[in-house]
Protein backbone atom coordinates (compact mmCIF):
# COMPACT_ATOMS: atom_id res chain seq x y z
CA UNK A 1 0.00 0.00 0.00
CA UNK A 2 2.93 2.21 1.19
CA UNK A 3 4.91 1.77 -2.27
CA UNK A 4 1.41 2.63 -4.62
CA UNK A 5 1.21 6.04 -3.06
CA UNK A 6 4.59 6.57 -3.26
CA UNK A 7 4.46 6.10 -7.36
CA UNK A 8 1.33 7.88 -7.14
CA UNK A 9 2.92 11.12 -5.34
CA UNK A 10 5.89 10.79 -7.90
CA UNK A 11 3.17 10.86 -11.12
CA UNK A 12 1.64 13.47 -9.89
CA UNK A 13 4.13 15.76 -9.33
CA UNK A 14 5.71 14.74 -12.68
CA UNK A 15 2.60 15.84 -14.32
CA UNK A 16 3.00 19.46 -12.40
CA UNK A 17 6.35 19.84 -13.85
CA UNK A 18 5.31 19.36 -17.20
CA UNK A 19 2.55 21.79 -17.36
CA UNK A 20 4.06 24.47 -15.74
CA UNK A 21 6.95 24.32 -18.45
CA UNK A 22 5.17 24.42 -21.31
CA UNK A 23 3.42 28.57 -20.42
CA UNK A 24 6.98 29.83 -22.15
CA UNK A 25 5.77 32.94 -24.68
CA UNK A 26 1.28 31.51 -24.05
CA UNK A 27 0.42 34.81 -22.94
CA UNK A 28 3.25 37.62 -24.03
CA UNK A 29 2.69 39.53 -27.12
CA UNK A 30 4.78 38.22 -30.38
CA UNK A 31 7.54 41.52 -31.15
CA UNK A 32 9.27 42.10 -34.01
CA UNK A 33 12.53 41.07 -32.97
CA UNK A 34 12.07 38.05 -31.31
CA UNK A 35 14.54 36.33 -32.43
CA UNK A 36 17.36 37.70 -29.70
CA UNK A 37 18.33 35.24 -27.30
CA UNK A 38 20.57 34.48 -24.69
CA UNK A 39 21.51 35.49 -21.40
CA UNK A 40 22.81 38.61 -19.67
CA UNK A 41 24.54 38.70 -16.08
CA UNK A 42 25.26 42.05 -14.65
CA UNK A 43 26.91 43.09 -10.74
CA UNK A 44 28.50 46.24 -9.59
CA UNK A 45 27.09 49.72 -8.36
CA UNK A 46 24.42 49.82 -6.28
CA UNK A 47 23.60 53.47 -7.62
CA UNK A 48 23.25 52.04 -11.29
CA UNK A 49 21.69 48.69 -10.14
CA UNK A 50 17.73 50.55 -10.24
CA UNK A 51 18.54 51.74 -13.41
CA UNK A 52 19.97 48.49 -14.80
CA UNK A 53 17.19 46.59 -13.50
CA UNK A 54 14.64 48.51 -14.82
CA UNK A 55 16.29 48.54 -18.16
CA UNK A 56 16.79 44.29 -17.88
CA UNK A 57 12.76 44.59 -17.20
CA UNK A 58 11.87 46.44 -20.51
CA UNK A 59 14.45 44.82 -22.23
CA UNK A 60 12.81 40.93 -21.52
CA UNK A 61 9.57 42.22 -21.98
CA UNK A 62 10.67 43.02 -25.71
CA UNK A 63 12.72 40.18 -25.75
CA UNK A 64 11.22 37.97 -24.35
CA UNK A 65 14.07 34.97 -25.31
CA UNK A 66 16.41 36.96 -23.03
CA UNK A 67 17.12 37.02 -19.63
CA UNK A 68 18.95 39.68 -17.71
CA UNK A 69 19.70 39.20 -13.74
CA UNK A 70 21.16 42.74 -12.60
CA UNK A 71 23.14 42.11 -9.23
CA UNK A 72 24.54 44.77 -6.51
CA UNK A 73 27.69 44.55 -5.09
CA UNK A 74 29.53 47.79 -5.46
CA UNK A 75 31.74 48.90 -8.28
CA UNK A 76 34.65 47.11 -7.19
CA UNK A 77 32.75 43.82 -7.42
CA UNK A 78 31.37 44.97 -10.65
CA UNK A 79 35.28 45.52 -12.46
CA UNK A 80 36.31 42.36 -10.74
CA UNK A 81 33.64 40.11 -11.81
CA UNK A 82 33.69 41.35 -15.29
CA UNK A 83 37.51 41.12 -15.45
CA UNK A 84 37.67 37.82 -14.42
CA UNK A 85 34.57 36.92 -16.90
CA UNK A 86 31.93 35.81 -14.09
CA UNK A 87 29.37 38.43 -15.61
CA UNK A 88 29.10 40.13 -18.96
CA UNK A 89 28.34 43.67 -17.65
CA UNK A 90 30.23 45.54 -14.95
CA UNK A 91 28.67 48.09 -13.50
CA UNK A 92 31.04 51.27 -12.33
CA UNK A 93 30.31 54.78 -11.07
CA UNK A 94 33.83 55.32 -11.77
CA UNK A 95 35.79 54.15 -14.83
CA UNK A 96 37.49 51.60 -14.79
CA UNK A 97 41.01 53.10 -15.19
CA UNK A 98 40.58 54.72 -12.14
CA UNK A 99 40.62 51.84 -9.65
CA UNK A 100 42.99 49.44 -11.30
CA UNK A 101 46.53 50.51 -9.87
CA UNK A 102 47.75 48.26 -12.61
CA UNK A 103 46.18 49.73 -15.89
CA UNK A 104 47.31 46.80 -18.00
CA UNK A 105 45.01 44.47 -15.89
CA UNK A 106 42.18 46.43 -17.03
CA UNK A 107 43.15 46.72 -21.02
CA UNK A 108 41.27 44.12 -22.58
CA UNK A 109 37.94 46.31 -20.75
CA UNK A 110 35.68 48.42 -22.68
CA UNK A 111 33.76 51.12 -21.14
CA UNK A 112 30.59 52.65 -22.39
CA UNK A 113 28.98 55.74 -20.65
CA UNK A 114 25.24 54.40 -20.21
CA UNK A 115 23.58 57.73 -18.06
CA UNK A 116 24.67 60.77 -16.40
CA UNK A 117 24.17 60.82 -12.92
CA UNK A 118 23.52 64.31 -10.76
CA UNK A 119 24.61 64.45 -7.10
CA UNK A 120 23.03 67.22 -4.74
CA UNK A 121 24.42 68.59 -1.30
CA UNK A 122 21.60 67.89 1.51
CA UNK A 123 21.64 68.95 5.01
CA UNK A 124 19.43 68.21 8.21
CA UNK A 125 16.18 70.53 7.99
CA UNK A 126 16.98 73.05 10.40
CA UNK A 127 20.39 74.22 9.23
CA UNK A 128 19.01 77.99 7.09
CA UNK A 129 21.74 77.93 4.82
CA UNK A 130 20.14 78.17 0.84
CA UNK A 131 23.31 78.38 -1.23
CA UNK A 132 27.15 77.31 -0.78
CA UNK A 133 30.03 78.12 -2.80
CA UNK A 134 32.42 75.84 -3.76
CA UNK A 135 35.31 77.21 -1.55
CA UNK A 136 32.44 77.36 1.16
CA UNK A 137 32.47 73.52 0.89
CA UNK A 138 35.66 72.72 0.26
CA UNK A 139 36.23 74.41 3.84
CA UNK A 140 33.64 72.63 5.55
CA UNK A 141 34.90 69.00 4.23
CA UNK A 142 38.26 69.71 4.68
CA UNK A 143 38.07 70.69 8.70
CA UNK A 144 38.60 74.29 7.83
CA UNK A 145 34.85 75.63 8.77
CA UNK A 146 33.28 74.08 11.92
CA UNK A 147 30.41 76.57 12.46
CA UNK A 148 27.40 77.52 10.42
CA UNK A 149 26.98 80.78 11.26
CA UNK A 150 31.07 81.24 8.79
CA UNK A 151 28.70 80.51 6.24
CA UNK A 152 25.80 82.27 6.36
CA UNK A 153 23.82 80.16 9.21
CA UNK A 154 22.72 80.14 12.84
CA UNK A 155 25.47 79.26 15.45
CA UNK A 156 25.33 75.86 15.37
CA UNK A 157 28.63 73.31 14.88
CA UNK A 158 29.11 71.47 11.72
CA UNK A 159 28.28 67.69 11.66
CA UNK A 160 30.01 66.28 8.55
CA UNK A 161 28.90 63.22 6.89
CA UNK A 162 30.77 61.33 4.64
CA UNK A 163 30.65 58.37 2.41
CA UNK A 164 33.60 55.50 3.06
CA UNK A 165 36.75 56.58 0.86
CA UNK A 166 36.19 53.65 -1.63
CA UNK A 167 32.25 54.76 -2.51
CA UNK A 168 32.33 55.95 -6.22
CA UNK A 169 29.66 58.69 -4.56
CA UNK A 170 32.47 60.29 -2.59
CA UNK A 171 34.94 59.80 -5.65
CA UNK A 172 32.55 61.79 -7.78
CA UNK A 173 32.25 64.39 -4.85
CA UNK A 174 36.21 64.70 -4.74
CA UNK A 175 36.70 64.71 -8.28
CA UNK A 176 34.41 67.70 -9.17
CA UNK A 177 33.91 69.68 -5.76
CA UNK A 178 36.92 68.81 -3.50
CA UNK A 179 39.09 69.42 -6.39
CA UNK A 180 42.42 69.33 -4.69
CA UNK A 181 41.53 70.25 -1.64
CA UNK A 182 41.64 66.81 0.91
CA UNK A 183 38.41 65.44 2.66
CA UNK A 184 39.34 65.69 6.52
CA UNK A 185 38.47 62.08 7.62
CA UNK A 186 39.19 62.51 11.02
CA UNK A 187 36.08 65.14 11.07
CA UNK A 188 33.18 63.88 11.30
CA UNK A 189 31.29 60.45 10.73
CA UNK A 190 31.01 57.93 8.35
CA UNK A 191 27.88 56.16 7.11
CA UNK A 192 27.82 53.29 4.74
CA UNK A 193 25.19 53.53 2.14
CA UNK A 194 22.93 56.06 1.40
CA UNK A 195 19.98 54.75 3.47
CA UNK A 196 22.20 55.14 6.07
CA UNK A 197 23.19 58.78 5.40
CA UNK A 198 19.66 59.60 4.77
CA UNK A 199 18.63 58.51 8.52
CA UNK A 200 21.78 60.35 10.35
CA UNK A 201 20.91 63.63 8.48
CA UNK A 202 17.26 63.70 9.16
CA UNK A 203 17.93 62.95 12.58
CA UNK A 204 21.23 65.30 13.71
CA UNK A 205 21.38 68.49 14.15
CA UNK A 206 23.42 70.45 11.85
CA UNK A 207 24.34 67.55 9.25
CA UNK A 208 25.82 68.14 5.90
CA UNK A 209 26.43 65.18 3.44
CA UNK A 210 26.23 64.26 -0.53
CA UNK A 211 23.45 62.33 -2.47
CA UNK A 212 23.12 60.94 -5.69
CA UNK A 213 19.60 62.28 -6.71
CA UNK A 214 18.75 59.16 -8.06
CA UNK A 215 18.37 57.99 -5.02
CA UNK A 216 16.37 61.28 -4.13
CA UNK A 217 13.83 61.18 -6.88
CA UNK A 218 10.92 60.20 -6.28
CA UNK A 219 9.53 62.20 -2.93
CA UNK A 220 12.42 62.23 -1.44
CA UNK A 221 13.61 65.32 -2.44
CA UNK A 222 10.71 67.02 -0.26
CA UNK A 223 11.80 65.68 2.98
CA UNK A 224 15.31 66.31 3.14
CA UNK A 225 16.57 70.12 2.43
CA UNK A 226 19.41 70.08 -0.81
CA UNK A 227 21.71 73.42 -0.96
CA UNK A 228 22.55 74.99 -3.95
CA UNK A 229 26.04 75.34 -5.52
CA UNK A 230 27.04 78.50 -6.58
CA UNK A 231 22.98 79.25 -6.19
CA UNK A 232 22.48 76.61 -9.05
CA UNK A 233 20.48 73.42 -8.08
CA UNK A 234 21.26 70.15 -9.44
CA UNK A 235 18.62 69.87 -12.45
CA UNK A 236 19.57 68.53 -15.86
CA UNK A 237 19.05 71.81 -17.36
CA UNK A 238 22.30 73.57 -15.10
CA UNK A 239 24.08 70.18 -15.24
CA UNK A 240 24.08 70.10 -19.34
CA UNK A 241 24.33 73.79 -19.62
CA UNK A 242 27.89 73.20 -17.39
CA UNK A 243 26.35 75.41 -14.82
CA UNK A 244 26.97 72.64 -11.48
CA UNK A 245 29.57 70.80 -11.10
CA UNK A 246 28.77 67.44 -8.90
CA UNK A 247 28.05 65.03 -11.52
CA UNK A 248 29.30 61.81 -12.91
CA UNK A 249 28.92 59.06 -15.15
CA UNK A 250 27.30 55.62 -15.34
CA UNK A 251 29.46 53.32 -17.23
CA UNK A 252 29.11 49.66 -18.35
CA UNK A 253 31.91 47.85 -18.46
CA UNK A 254 32.47 44.74 -20.79
CA UNK A 255 35.44 42.27 -21.59
CA UNK A 256 35.99 43.26 -25.10
CA UNK A 257 33.24 44.88 -27.20
CA UNK A 258 29.92 43.76 -26.23
CA UNK A 259 28.49 41.19 -28.21
CA UNK A 260 24.64 40.05 -28.85
CA UNK A 261 22.43 40.72 -26.64
CA UNK A 262 24.87 42.48 -24.39
CA UNK A 263 25.24 45.28 -27.43
CA UNK A 264 21.84 45.14 -28.09
CA UNK A 265 20.96 45.88 -23.95
CA UNK A 266 23.50 48.10 -23.51
CA UNK A 267 22.29 50.07 -27.04
CA UNK A 268 18.65 50.18 -25.16
CA UNK A 269 19.58 51.86 -21.67
CA UNK A 270 21.44 54.22 -23.82
CA UNK A 271 18.61 54.59 -26.39
CA UNK A 272 16.08 57.30 -27.06
CA UNK A 273 12.95 54.65 -26.13
CA UNK A 274 14.54 54.52 -22.65
CA UNK A 275 15.04 58.03 -21.98
CA UNK A 276 11.98 59.06 -20.22
CA UNK A 277 12.42 55.98 -17.35
CA UNK A 278 15.69 57.42 -17.21
CA UNK A 279 14.76 61.04 -16.08
CA UNK A 280 12.11 59.69 -14.24
CA UNK A 281 14.42 57.46 -11.76
CA UNK A 282 16.53 60.75 -11.14
CA UNK A 283 19.70 60.42 -13.65
CA UNK A 284 20.45 62.03 -16.82
CA UNK A 285 20.08 60.64 -20.37
CA UNK A 286 23.31 60.38 -22.20
CA UNK A 287 21.71 61.62 -25.29
CA UNK A 288 21.84 65.28 -23.03
CA UNK A 289 25.30 64.59 -21.83
CA UNK A 290 27.00 65.53 -24.81
CA UNK A 291 29.18 68.19 -24.79
CA UNK A 292 30.66 67.54 -21.10
CA UNK A 293 33.44 66.30 -20.37
CA UNK B 1 6.10 -11.99 4.87
CA UNK B 2 9.20 -10.52 3.15
CA UNK B 3 12.59 -9.23 5.01
CA UNK B 4 14.49 -7.22 2.96
CA UNK B 5 18.10 -8.72 2.64
CA UNK B 6 20.54 -5.78 4.38
CA UNK B 7 24.64 -5.82 3.56
CA UNK B 8 25.07 -5.08 7.34
CA UNK B 9 28.81 -5.14 6.62
CA UNK B 10 28.63 -2.30 3.45
CA UNK B 11 26.75 -0.33 6.05
CA UNK B 12 29.12 -0.35 8.46
CA UNK B 13 31.99 0.47 6.10
CA UNK B 14 29.89 3.32 4.70
CA UNK B 15 28.78 5.06 7.64
CA UNK B 16 32.37 5.30 8.87
CA UNK B 17 33.98 6.42 5.92
CA UNK B 18 30.65 8.94 5.78
CA UNK B 19 31.52 10.09 8.67
CA UNK B 20 34.84 10.54 8.77
CA UNK B 21 34.65 12.41 5.25
CA UNK B 22 32.92 15.12 6.75
CA UNK B 23 36.13 15.34 9.45
CA UNK B 24 38.47 15.57 6.50
CA UNK B 25 35.99 18.01 4.88
CA UNK B 26 36.06 20.63 7.83
CA UNK B 27 39.95 20.36 8.23
CA UNK B 28 40.27 20.90 4.37
CA UNK B 29 38.00 23.79 4.65
CA UNK B 30 39.62 25.73 7.40
CA UNK B 31 42.77 25.03 5.80
CA UNK B 32 41.51 26.20 2.40
CA UNK B 33 40.16 29.48 3.92
CA UNK B 34 43.32 30.25 6.35
CA UNK B 35 45.91 29.75 3.13
CA UNK B 36 43.70 32.11 1.37
CA UNK B 37 43.08 34.89 3.67
CA UNK B 38 47.20 34.17 3.96
CA UNK B 39 48.28 34.25 0.46
CA UNK B 40 45.96 37.14 -0.27
CA UNK B 41 47.34 39.57 3.14
CA UNK B 42 50.60 38.54 2.44
CA UNK B 43 50.77 40.27 -0.78
CA UNK B 44 51.03 43.71 0.50
CA UNK B 45 54.26 42.83 2.04
CA UNK B 46 55.20 41.22 -0.86
CA UNK B 47 54.17 42.96 -4.25
CA UNK B 48 53.19 46.58 -2.54
CA UNK B 49 56.29 46.41 -0.65
CA UNK B 50 54.65 48.33 2.16
CA UNK B 51 56.98 47.41 5.69
CA UNK B 52 55.10 45.31 8.11
CA UNK B 53 56.15 48.10 10.72
CA UNK B 54 54.86 50.78 9.23
CA UNK B 55 51.31 48.32 8.84
CA UNK B 56 51.35 47.61 12.55
CA UNK B 57 52.53 50.50 13.76
CA UNK B 58 51.75 53.56 11.86
CA UNK B 59 48.40 55.83 12.79
CA UNK B 60 48.86 56.92 8.58
CA UNK B 61 45.58 55.56 7.28
CA UNK B 62 45.01 56.97 3.61
CA UNK B 63 44.99 54.37 0.71
CA UNK B 64 43.44 57.03 -1.81
CA UNK B 65 46.35 59.41 -1.34
CA UNK B 66 47.40 59.84 -5.29
CA UNK B 67 51.07 60.81 -4.62
CA UNK B 68 51.82 58.72 -1.38
CA UNK B 69 49.15 56.27 0.04
CA UNK B 70 49.83 55.05 3.27
CA UNK B 71 48.58 52.05 5.01
CA UNK B 72 48.92 52.24 8.46
CA UNK B 73 46.23 50.46 10.43
CA UNK B 74 47.13 51.02 13.93
CA UNK B 75 43.66 53.09 14.39
CA UNK B 76 41.59 49.99 13.52
CA UNK B 77 43.51 47.95 15.67
CA UNK B 78 43.19 50.58 18.76
CA UNK B 79 39.86 50.86 17.76
CA UNK B 80 38.75 47.18 17.91
CA UNK B 81 40.35 46.55 21.28
CA UNK B 82 38.79 49.65 22.77
CA UNK B 83 35.37 49.03 22.00
CA UNK B 84 35.75 44.96 22.73
CA UNK B 85 37.28 45.58 26.27
CA UNK B 86 34.86 47.93 27.03
CA UNK B 87 31.61 45.77 26.18
CA UNK B 88 34.10 42.82 28.24
CA UNK B 89 34.32 45.31 31.28
CA UNK B 90 30.33 46.00 30.64
CA UNK B 91 29.07 42.08 30.04
CA UNK B 92 31.40 39.79 32.69
CA UNK B 93 30.48 40.90 35.67
CA UNK B 94 26.85 41.11 34.81
CA UNK B 95 27.51 37.42 33.29
CA UNK B 96 28.84 36.18 36.41
CA UNK B 97 26.00 37.64 38.12
CA UNK B 98 23.30 35.61 36.02
CA UNK B 99 25.18 32.89 36.46
CA UNK B 100 25.27 32.81 40.04
CA UNK B 101 21.92 33.80 40.45
CA UNK B 102 20.81 30.74 37.97
CA UNK B 103 22.53 28.04 39.96
CA UNK B 104 22.38 29.41 43.64
CA UNK B 105 19.57 32.56 44.25
CA UNK B 106 16.41 31.10 42.20
CA UNK B 107 17.27 28.04 39.95
CA UNK B 108 13.40 27.83 39.14
CA UNK B 109 13.33 31.19 37.89
CA UNK B 110 16.34 30.57 35.99
CA UNK B 111 15.33 27.76 34.24
CA UNK B 112 12.31 29.37 33.58
CA UNK B 113 12.52 32.62 32.90
CA UNK B 114 16.37 33.99 32.26
CA UNK B 115 17.27 30.67 29.83
CA UNK B 116 14.76 31.67 27.56
CA UNK B 117 15.28 35.41 27.52
CA UNK B 118 19.17 34.57 26.93
CA UNK B 119 18.04 31.94 24.15
CA UNK B 120 16.64 34.76 22.22
CA UNK B 121 18.97 37.50 22.81
CA UNK B 122 21.19 35.15 20.81
CA UNK B 123 18.67 34.22 18.29
CA UNK B 124 18.19 38.24 17.20
CA UNK B 125 20.85 39.33 13.95
CA UNK B 126 23.43 41.52 14.66
CA UNK B 127 21.97 43.63 12.19
CA UNK B 128 18.61 44.53 14.55
CA UNK B 129 20.98 45.25 17.30
CA UNK B 130 22.40 47.82 15.01
CA UNK B 131 19.38 49.40 13.94
CA UNK B 132 17.96 49.48 17.51
CA UNK B 133 21.46 51.22 18.65
CA UNK B 134 20.92 53.78 15.61
CA UNK B 135 17.05 54.41 15.86
CA UNK B 136 17.16 54.48 19.99
CA UNK B 137 20.44 54.53 21.44
CA UNK B 138 21.91 57.55 19.32
CA UNK B 139 19.60 59.74 20.14
CA UNK B 140 19.39 59.30 23.45
CA UNK B 141 23.49 60.05 23.83
CA UNK B 142 23.13 62.99 21.56
CA UNK B 143 20.18 64.46 23.62
CA UNK B 144 21.99 63.65 27.26
CA UNK B 145 25.44 64.47 26.32
CA UNK B 146 25.36 65.90 23.19
CA UNK B 147 27.60 65.74 19.98
CA UNK B 148 26.42 63.32 17.29
CA UNK B 149 25.66 60.59 18.84
CA UNK B 150 27.81 58.02 17.28
CA UNK B 151 30.49 56.99 19.46
CA UNK B 152 32.50 54.69 21.30
CA UNK B 153 30.12 54.35 23.75
CA UNK B 154 27.11 53.47 21.54
CA UNK B 155 29.72 50.93 19.92
CA UNK B 156 30.25 49.41 23.49
CA UNK B 157 26.75 49.38 24.67
CA UNK B 158 25.65 47.51 21.54
CA UNK B 159 28.45 44.96 21.54
CA UNK B 160 27.80 43.77 25.90
CA UNK B 161 24.34 43.34 24.99
CA UNK B 162 25.44 41.08 22.33
CA UNK B 163 28.22 38.88 24.49
CA UNK B 164 25.88 39.09 27.22
CA UNK B 165 24.31 35.79 26.53
CA UNK B 166 27.19 34.04 25.44
CA UNK B 167 29.18 34.69 28.73
CA UNK B 168 26.68 34.40 30.92
CA UNK B 169 26.06 30.53 29.27
CA UNK B 170 29.13 29.89 29.76
CA UNK B 171 29.57 31.20 33.06
CA UNK B 172 26.30 29.41 34.22
CA UNK B 173 27.77 26.17 33.19
CA UNK B 174 30.84 26.80 34.81
CA UNK B 175 29.08 27.62 38.25
CA UNK B 176 26.48 24.71 37.64
CA UNK B 177 30.11 21.98 37.52
CA UNK B 178 31.56 23.34 40.74
CA UNK B 179 30.62 20.31 42.92
CA UNK B 180 28.01 20.36 45.77
CA UNK B 181 31.09 19.71 48.24
CA UNK B 182 32.24 23.31 48.26
CA UNK B 183 29.15 24.72 49.29
CA UNK B 184 28.78 22.03 51.68
CA UNK B 185 31.95 22.70 53.35
CA UNK B 186 31.51 26.21 53.83
CA UNK B 187 28.67 26.05 55.23
CA UNK B 188 30.13 24.15 57.88
CA UNK B 189 32.81 26.60 58.40
CA UNK B 190 29.68 28.88 59.35
CA UNK B 191 30.08 30.94 56.17
CA UNK B 192 27.01 32.92 54.83
CA UNK B 193 24.86 31.84 51.78
CA UNK B 194 26.60 35.11 50.13
CA UNK B 195 29.82 34.29 51.71
CA UNK B 196 30.16 30.90 50.54
CA UNK B 197 28.90 32.04 47.00
CA UNK B 198 31.78 34.82 47.02
CA UNK B 199 34.95 32.83 48.74
CA UNK B 200 34.49 29.65 47.72
CA UNK B 201 32.14 28.66 44.45
CA UNK B 202 33.43 31.86 41.77
CA UNK B 203 36.98 30.95 42.86
CA UNK B 204 36.98 27.88 42.36
CA UNK B 205 34.90 28.16 38.76
CA UNK B 206 37.10 31.07 38.06
CA UNK B 207 39.20 29.27 35.02
CA UNK B 208 36.27 28.19 33.23
CA UNK B 209 34.53 31.63 33.82
CA UNK B 210 37.97 33.23 32.26
CA UNK B 211 37.04 30.96 29.05
CA UNK B 212 34.06 32.23 28.99
CA UNK B 213 35.22 36.12 28.96
CA UNK B 214 37.52 35.22 26.44
CA UNK B 215 35.47 33.76 24.16
CA UNK B 216 33.01 36.91 24.27
CA UNK B 217 35.96 38.84 23.91
CA UNK B 218 36.52 36.87 20.87
CA UNK B 219 32.63 37.18 19.58
CA UNK B 220 32.93 41.21 20.17
CA UNK B 221 35.91 41.87 18.26
CA UNK B 222 34.94 39.80 15.31
CA UNK B 223 31.64 41.67 14.97
CA UNK B 224 31.38 43.83 12.43
CA UNK B 225 28.23 45.00 11.45
CA UNK B 226 26.45 46.13 14.53
CA UNK B 227 29.24 47.77 15.81
CA UNK B 228 29.77 50.00 11.90
CA UNK B 229 26.24 51.14 12.37
CA UNK B 230 26.98 53.17 15.89
CA UNK B 231 30.12 53.77 15.93
CA UNK B 232 30.73 57.04 13.54
CA UNK B 233 33.51 55.24 11.47
CA UNK B 234 35.81 58.50 11.94
CA UNK B 235 39.61 57.24 10.90
CA UNK B 236 40.94 58.43 14.56
CA UNK B 237 41.96 57.67 17.64
CA UNK B 238 38.92 58.56 20.12
CA UNK B 239 39.45 61.17 21.97
CA UNK B 240 36.72 60.07 24.57
CA UNK B 241 34.53 57.91 25.36
CA UNK B 242 32.12 59.72 23.23
CA UNK B 243 34.12 60.27 20.66
CA UNK B 244 34.22 58.51 17.55
CA UNK B 245 36.25 55.77 16.34
CA UNK B 246 36.55 53.07 13.45
CA UNK B 247 36.89 49.37 13.99
CA UNK B 248 39.11 46.79 12.13
CA UNK B 249 35.83 45.09 11.01
CA UNK B 250 33.83 48.12 9.88
CA UNK B 251 36.41 49.26 7.68
CA UNK B 252 36.62 46.25 5.91
CA UNK B 253 32.88 45.93 5.52
CA UNK B 254 32.86 49.55 4.15
CA UNK B 255 35.58 49.54 1.94
CA UNK B 256 35.90 45.75 0.68
CA UNK B 257 33.26 45.91 -2.03
CA UNK B 258 34.16 49.08 -3.82
CA UNK B 259 38.08 48.49 -4.15
CA UNK B 260 39.70 46.43 -7.30
CA UNK B 261 41.19 43.22 -6.95
CA UNK B 262 45.22 43.34 -6.86
CA UNK B 263 44.87 46.97 -6.26
CA UNK B 264 47.16 48.10 -3.37
CA UNK B 265 44.02 49.53 -1.73
CA UNK B 266 42.58 46.08 -1.64
CA UNK B 267 45.59 44.16 -0.94
CA UNK B 268 45.55 46.18 1.99
CA UNK B 269 42.24 45.33 3.59
CA UNK B 270 43.29 41.26 3.07
CA UNK B 271 46.03 42.34 5.29
CA UNK B 272 43.96 43.57 7.79
CA UNK B 273 41.76 40.52 7.60
CA UNK B 274 44.67 38.51 7.75
CA UNK B 275 45.45 40.78 11.14
CA UNK B 276 41.95 40.18 12.17
CA UNK B 277 42.43 36.10 11.67
CA UNK B 278 45.84 36.30 13.49
CA UNK B 279 44.50 37.82 16.94
CA UNK B 280 41.34 35.29 16.62
CA UNK B 281 43.84 32.77 16.78
CA UNK B 282 45.46 34.49 19.58
CA UNK B 283 41.92 34.03 21.52
CA UNK B 284 41.79 30.76 21.09
CA UNK B 285 45.32 30.20 22.21
CA UNK B 286 44.84 32.13 25.48
CA UNK B 287 41.63 29.95 26.05
CA UNK B 288 43.47 26.55 25.59
CA UNK B 289 46.24 27.95 27.84
CA UNK B 290 43.83 29.04 30.81
CA UNK B 291 42.04 25.67 30.29
CA UNK B 292 45.27 23.83 30.85
CA UNK B 293 46.76 25.77 33.32
CA UNK B 294 43.34 25.42 35.55
CA UNK B 295 42.99 21.74 34.56
CA UNK B 296 46.36 21.28 36.03
CA UNK B 297 45.67 23.29 39.39
CA UNK B 298 42.33 21.03 40.37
Amino acid sequence: MKHGLKLTVAALLLTGVMTGCNTKGTNKTPSTNAKLTGTISAAGSTALQPLAGEAAKEFMTTYPQVSVTIQGGGSGTGVNQVSSGAVQIGNSDVPASEKLSNPSAGKDLVETKVAGVGYSIITNKDVGVDSLTELQIQNIFSGKTTNWKDVGGKNEKINVINRPASSGTRTAFEKTVMKNVKINDSVGTVQDSNGAVEQAINSTPGTISYLADSYLAGGKKTTLKTVKINGKDSSIANITAGNYPFYSYEYMITKGTAKSPVKEYIDYVKGDSFSKKVEEMGYIPISKMKGLK
Amino acid sequence: MEYKKRNFFLLEYLGRSLVTLCGLLMIVITIAIIVFIVSKGIRSFTQNHISLFDMLFSKNWSPNNPTNPSFGAVIFIVGSILVSIGAVIIAAPIAISLAVFTNYISPKFGEKILKPVLEVLVGIPSVVYGFLGVTLLIPFIRNTVGGVGFSLFAGIIVLSIMILPTIASIASDAVRAVPKDYLEASYGLGSTRWQAIRLAIVPAAKTNILTAIVLGLARAFGEALAVQMVIGNTVKIPKGLFDQTVTLTGILTMDMANTMNGTAWNNALWTLAMILLLISFLFILVIRLIGRSGGKRA
